[in-house]
């Protein structure tokens, strides 16, 4: 991989970062199989290139680029987030993109433009989890935002991370990373990001809505209906013996930088 | 070109001979492998990036296959004549084993002994509450495998042991609610688990012949 050219962020948390090696091949990327082993195992033959991803829907301005097309027009960053699975694991990760603010504001958004929906590619010749006896989510893969949730600066395109291009199994080649939020809310390899006037339909809400609500915002307080969210293990944090758990903090520590968002929303309503 | 004398062969007979000669003790032995080598490879930081998980998840699912061996006993004997009813019992509290080992990694590595947690999972979290179920079922007929307890409760010995078919269902039901969606595994353990127990609903509505063929 070409190590990728990016400025320094403040945008830094100070936990020790998750090991490359545990960050590469432990993953949830049901596209190329339901175990953690799968996506590295299985996304030999994806095709992260050429890459096309759109901006479309409620925009005055749609737009259609080449993945290294925009790179080379987006100022890269790198910065070091905590990433909190909806499974009670975390990792500390350093993405390398830039804010989905910045691409979304060229588009000029409609007045009426309300929500963002986001679609992954869908090609099963190069994911084997898509061409199985039945399928485990009904594909493709969508995630949504609220507009100002995908416009909050901490909201990041990635585009590789620890230095380099993002590994197929980490969501090659561009994905979305936003912090506060429950892994799976961060999409991978994206085609599609639609500006739409209402909440889009997303992959695990539709599989289970009382499981997965559209915000899924981290929230220790509220707990998932077969397991708690107090505490998290700490993927890499000394083996067998010695594995770590840590607390979970509201909205995975980001509650100062995003809390607002939610202004008198009953989190436990939605959830 | 030479023809073959062929003589009628007894195949189950031939197996069941074969396997006369195998003690007991050797499906201890090779069924301990699994545990042992995971164990191995998790002090060596071999399992990945979440190896408490691992082990704890490779432990369950070996309970669930010592158990479907156990359910296959009967049905082999019936439909095949292959007797192996002399390695149920090693077959049966191999599945208690390995569900022990695998709640005992929940306990220690998982939960690191924090009581307070498990006490709220025991009382909060269906798929936990459902698993512990399952595990004091196993328990029970765990102590009651013993020949002395054979005699000594004859036929609610009996009785006891039917529950083996709930603990398969509240095992297969804990390991689905443990996943998110419905990933190919611990379905294709539910369909295994669901035909062997089906069998024994709809035994007597198979034709005779198959009884006969035991009985013989």
């Amino acid at each position: 991989d070409a190590a990728l050219a990016a400025k320094a962020s403040n945008y830094k948390v100070s936990d020790p970062l998750t090991p490359r090696e545990d960050a590469t091949s432990y993953n949830n990327f049901y596209e190329f199989g339901t175990s953690k082993s799968d996506p590295a195992a299985n996304s030999k033959d994806f095709k992260p290139r050429p890459w096309t991803i759109k901006v479309d829907g409620m925009v005055g301005k749609p737009l259609e680029f080449d993945i290294d097309d925009l790179m080379a027009k987006m100022a890269l960053e790198e910065r070091v987030y905590r990433f909190r699975c909806v499974e009670a694991w975390s990792m500390v990760l350093p993405w390398t993109g830039f804010m989905l603010a910045d691409l979304i504001k060229q588009a000029e958004p409609l007045g009426s433009a309300k929500y963002v929906a986001f679609r992954t590619a869908q090609r099963p010749k190069e994911m084997p989890g898509l061409d199985t006896f039945y399928p485990v989510l009904d594909w493709p893969y969508r995630e949504g935002l609220r507009l100002d949730e995908a416009m909050h600066p901490l909201t990041m395109l990635a585009v590789g991370i620890y230095g380099d291009l993002l590994p197929n199994q980490n969501g090659a080649p561009v994905r979305l990373v936003v912090p506060w939020k429950y892994g799976f809310k961060s999409i991978k390899s994206i085609e599609a990001i639609t500006l739409v006037e209402t909440q889009p339909v997303t992959a695990w809400n539709t599989a289970a809505p009382q499981e997965y609500g559209f915000y899924s915002n981290v929230n220790p307080t509220k707990d998932h209906p077969r397991w708690s969210q107090a505490s998290e293990s700490v993927i890499g944090s000394g083996g067998f013996f010695g594995g770590k758990k840590r607390q979970t903090e509201m909205f995975n520590g980001y509650a100062d930088e995003v809390a607002s968002l939610y202004a008198g929303m009953d989190l436990q309503v939605n959830y | 070109m030479a023809t073959a004398n062929v003589q009628p062969v007894d195949l189950p007979r031939r197996i069941n001979r074969a396997l006369a000669k195998v003690s007991p003790w050797v499906i201890y032995g090779v069924g301990l492998i699994p545990a042992a080598w995971y164990f191995y490879l998790g002090a060596t930081n071999a399992l990945g990036a979440n190896p408490v998980q691992s082990f704890e998840h490779l432990l369950g699912e070996w309970a669930i296959r010592f158990l479907i061996l156990t359910l296959i006993v009967t049905p082999l004997r019936e439909l095949t004549r292959v007797n192996l009813v002399r390695f149920r019992r090693a077959l049966g509290l191999l599945a208690f084993y390995y569900a022990l080992m695998h709640l005992a990694t929940y306990v220690l590595l998982d939960r690191g002994l924090d009581l307070g947690v498990i006490a709220t999972d025991l009382m909060k979290r269906p798929y936990i509450i459902i698993g512990m179920t399952g595990f004091v079922g196993l328990l029970a007929l765990a102590v009651t495998s013993n020949a002395a307890s054979i005699r000594k409760m004859g036929r609610n010995w009996t009785r006891l042991h039917w529950v083996i078919y709930p603990i398969a269902l509240l095992g297969i039901t804990h390991y689905l609610m443990a996943v998110k969606s419905w990933p190919p595994r611990p379905l294709l353990y539910l369909a295994i688990i669901s035909v062997l127990l089906g069998y024994r609903l709809f035994r007597r509505m198979l034709p005779n012949i198959i009884q006969r063929r035991a009985a013989a």
